[in-house]
């Protein structure tokens, strides 16, 4: 009698749990169901009052107005292009650093260390326009390199992946270095595979960052030839201020590839994401 | 002999080590150590067009003083953390609770919640200042479809800054709601286990096992949040026009030191305002820390 009382209580507490987390998907999912929903609307539909909650008919002029009056096919590459060299950079150099400062003993290591993880302290706001100032005297200012090169070079991957090798066992290694391996090949052929986790998660956010970011980009290019999707965004809200449709379908457009990504690599996001509240 | 071979081993790691740090400390060097020289000297000067700079002392820093723009941006920016920072705390600790229930779909919830961290900010601002629009927007129609008035959300000085602290609100709660469930799922099973023989309610377990054991994981959120809500841009950059008379009202430091820098060409003015900025999130994150010690619970 009492058990079957208590089980009562508790759905009842279970279904509340529910009606939270479902009304939590709810205003999570919606504005991306409006943004979805508006993109194959026509212009004219798009403002008529009241509104229509689903497109009266599939209208794709919107995506068309996107890929004919901009060059938005060309900065989707510049967003894949840049992505690709960011994340593929901070890999090599922040795996390459973190291991060194892990597994290696040479003079001023430890020093040198510090200063890395001083620059975690810096907000990037404080270093953009200083930064704007070199591209600009490098003459870099409207090229892709201008979008990627500072972000080539991360602190916080460095500590993250040093923390990655730090884990892994001296007898590993010592077992290699017996059988004649230099730090070269250990390094390669041992180290790296064993840190593959670290690297799938320095990846993950790393992506999630180039891909996203916003004013570093902006400043830097302004010819839209050479923008990257999310300035691209804002130079299409400023072209096209009444084409709500064309808006919403460059809005879409930008925010598919992570969102794929996202559910392919799900858990390393989640973990990496994680790992930082627990390692930072 | 064998000392030789020693001193020879040493050598090469030393080699090893140096070259492999060389390229990352090149880099920090031109794009993070030597900026930040760059920008405390260019703040004691007047950057024109063409970056031709002459000294200007302490002229910046005494313009501050005086700018009413710039004491309305530090006002607005206090605002935003004020609003920002509790809602996103409460609503991701809240999330994060539930979602270490044992229910069932726990993973589709987190999964959903999540998707707004991964993209990107300048189109989640876009499809939120269509729906906030007041000539066409959703959310007027579903005001006025309950009763209500409609709205220029992102005009109006009574509700722009709330709009863009909601958008930013859910923006951040997936990425804290995850944080904090790792710290949630990394608290001892025992103490629940003893707790649930003891008789207490899911609630009381709440408040008495997890809020005081997760305090060190709440700790990371609110610092880092705090951090990330002084220097909020993005959002007010994609939903408030720069000629909007609401960019007075909602603008950030950033979005003023974004505007001196790039639209007026006061680039030693926006320098200095970027040095203020570092030392207040310095001093705030130093006294977070102090604070630290009165609430986290470490064991």
């Amino acid at each position: 009698m009492q058990r079957s009382v208590h089980r009562k209580k508790m759905s009842f507490g279970t279904m509340l749990v529910y009606i939270v987390l479902i009304l939590g998907c709810f205003i999570t999912l919606a504005p991306f169901a409006w943004m979805f929903l508006t993109s194959f609307k026509t212009q004219v539909e798009a403002v008529s009052i009241p509104p229509s909650i689903l497109p009266r008919h599939w209208d794709l002029s919107s995506y068309l107005t996107l890929s004919n009056k901009l060059p938005f096919w060309r900065m989707y590459g510049n967003t894949v292009l840049t992505a690709i060299i960011i994340v593929a950079g901070q890999l090599t150099l922040c795996s390459l650093a973190g291991y060194a400062f892990a597994r290696i003993r040479f003079p001023g290591r430890d020093a040198l260390f510090v200063l890395c993880l001083a620059v975690l302290m810096i907000p990037s706001s404080f270093l953009i326009l200083p930064q704007y100032l070199t591209m600009q005297k490098l003459k870099l200012l409207n090229t892709l390199r201008a979008v990627f090169l500072p972000n080539l070079f991360s602190a916080f991957g460095t500590f993250l992946m040093r923390q990655f090798f730090m884990a892994i066992p001296q007898e590993l290694e010592d077992a290699a270095r017996i059988d004649g391996c230099g730090h070269g090949r250990i390094f390669v052929q041992i180290m790296l595979p064993l840190v593959k986790p670290g690297l799938v998660s320095l990846g993950v956010l790393t992506l999630r960052f180039a891909w996203n970011n916003l004013m570093w980009p902006m400043i830097v290019n302004t010819s839209p030839e050479k923008m990257t999707l999310a300035a691209g965004l804002s130079y299409l809200q400023g072209q096209y201020l009444t084409d709500y449709p064309s808006i919403m379908a460059g809005a879409l457009l930008s925010i598919i590839p992570l969102i794929i990504i996202y559910a392919i690599f799900q858990k390393q996001f989640i973990e990496g994401i994680a790992l930082t509240g627990i390692k930072g | 002999m064998k000392k030789r071979r020693l001193t020879r081993e040493k050598l090469t790691n030393w080699l090893w080590g140096y070259s492999m740090i060389l390229p990352l400390l090149l880099g920090l060097g031109v794009f993070y150590f030597y900026p930040v020289g760059k920008v405390m000297r260019d703040s004691f000067y007047n950057v024109g067009a063409f970056n031709k700079s002459s000294w200007a002392g302490l002229a910046n820093y005494e313009k501050m003083l005086s700018d009413s723009g710039m004491w309305k941006s530090l006002g607005n920016t206090f605002s935003y953390v004020l609003i920002i920072i509790p809602a996103t705390v409460f609503f991701s600790l809240v999330l994060a609770a539930l979602l270490n229930t044992k229910i069932r779909g726990r993973g589709v919830f987190r999964v959903i919640f999540f998707i707004p961290t991964v993209t990107m900010s300048a189109a989640i601002a876009m499809v939120w200042r269509w729906i906030f629009n007041g000539d066409f927007g959703i959310l007027n129609y579903l005001v006025k479809l309950l009763g209500g008035q409609g709205h220029y959300w992102l005009s109006e000085q009574a509700t722009a800054l709330v709009c863009i602290s909601l958008v930013t609100i859910w923006m951040g709660v997936g990425y804290n709601m995850i944080i904090l469930l790792a710290g949630i799922q990394g608290i001892p099973s025992v103490y629940y286990e003893a707790a649930e023989l003891d008789g207490a309610s899911k609630i009381r377990q709440f408040f008495t096992i997890t809020l005081p054991l997760v305090t060190p994981t709440l700790f990371f959120v609110l610092t880092t949040t705090v951090i990330s809500t002084l220097q909020i841009f993005d959002v007010i950059y994609m939903m408030i026009p720069a000629k909007s008379t609401a960019m007075r009202y909602t603008q950030s430091v950033v979005m003023y030191f974004y505007r001196n820098a790039f639209e007026f060409s006061k680039k030693g003015y926006a320098s200095a305002i970027a040095v203020f900025l570092f030392v207040i999130i310095m001093l705030l994150t130093l006294l977070q820390m102090r604070l630290q010690k009165k609430w986290v619970v470490y064991d």
